[in-house]
């Protein structure tokens, strides 16, 4: 039975890598403006990363200007992404970081791994 | 053609279209099925065309049922439904897959049997508020109250509302569209969800209200 569901599972894109919570990522979104495309990128941090075929997700946390937070939550599997870059990997011990919420400023920065 | 099959609950997970639009999909095994039998209005009063659905080893099935299938020369079949047809050019032994009854886009009316719940109570069954949390209440926050009213007429009317059995009911969800036809795997795709727990059998039929 689960092989039927993965039957009509779309394919991964190639252009996201392995990502882990905490990274820095720009994403880059296809967006429709009538009939022309375009591609914007949101940059922040991923807080939140959801596995599971069609259904796997990441939510990026950016902050915009007037020190205001944003969160975006992407499909990975979705046809309107193009592609997802890695800027850095940062040093976090939990999977899911939504404290990140209550920082921000200099609190609100993260460590940067080098693996 | 007939637009009805029958088919088993896979489970659900969400398709993109190709504007990226993600949709719930629910996936369900149809068919295969097998025309058992055509009922007619002079012979038996009615139209209708009985089909058959899931092969099955032949010790799962009682002689009468074997001997219904055999007559012509069908596999042995573990599940047998009525649809009704009026206007069909189908015959006993007649294979309806998936790709011949429906096309992407069409809207279907899916029958299941809802998932059971056993004995509930009458907050779960029949969505009654329950009482209050606090000014005293003891015990009874999902309580049902008050059942009629007093001496007169001293009992409580047939029908009223309240605890019991909750579930295994034949549910209809009318009107979901068709958004996956996989022909090579007999898999239908219906935006929306389904009655019924996974595994369990399903008939869709062409939606009555389009």
């Amino acid at each position: 039975m689960t092989d039927l569901l993965k039957a009509v599972e779309a394919k991964p894109n190639e252009k996201i890598p392995e990502l882990r919570p905490g990274d820095t990522v720009s994403v880059h979104v296809r967006i429709k403006e009538g009939d022309r495309e375009r591609i914007q990128e949101f940059k922040g941090t991923v807080i939140r990363l959801r596995k599971g075929g069609n259904e796997a997700s990441i939510t990026v946390r950016r902050m915009a200007s007037n020190g205001i937070g944003v969160e975006r939550t992407f499909l990975l599997r979705s046809p309107r992404i193009d592609k997802i870059v890695v800027e850095r990997h940062n040093v976090v011990h939990r999977a899911q970081l939504y404290f990140m919420r209550g920082r921000t400023g200099k609190s609100a920065r993260l460590k940067q791994k080098f693996d | 053609m007939l637009k009805g099959l029958i088919g088993k609950k896979i489970g659900m997970t969400q398709i993109f279209d190709e504007q990226g639009v993600a949709y719930p999909v629910t996936l369900i095994e149809a068919g295969p099925c097998y025309v058992t039998q055509v009922r007619e209005p002079q012979s038996e009063g009615y139209s209708a065309v009985q089909l058959g659905f899931a092969e099955v080893n032949p010790k799962r099935l009682t002689s009468g049922e074997l001997g219904h299938l055999k007559t012509n020369e069908l596999p042995p079949l573990r599940f047998l439904r009525e649809f009704r047809a009026k206007d069909h050019d189908l015959k006993v032994g007649d294979k309806i897959t998936v790709a011949e009854a429906f096309a992407v886009g069409e809207r279907v009316d899916v029958i299941g049997v809802s998932k059971g719940k056993g004995f509930a109570g009458a907050v779960k069954r029949h969505h009654f508020h329950g009482m209050n949390a606090t000014h005293g209440t003891s015990d009874r926050n999902r309580a049902p109250g008050s059942r009629g009213s007093g001496t007169t007429p001293g009992r409580v009317y047939k029908g009223a509302r309240g605890a019991g059995h909750m579930g295994m009911d034949r549910v209809t969800t009318q009107n979901l569209k068709v958004v996956l036809v996989d022909a090579e795997r007999n898999l239908l795709g219906i935006h929306g969800a389904v009655p019924g727990p996974k595994g369990g059998l399903i008939m869709i039929k062409e939606a009555r209200k389009q």
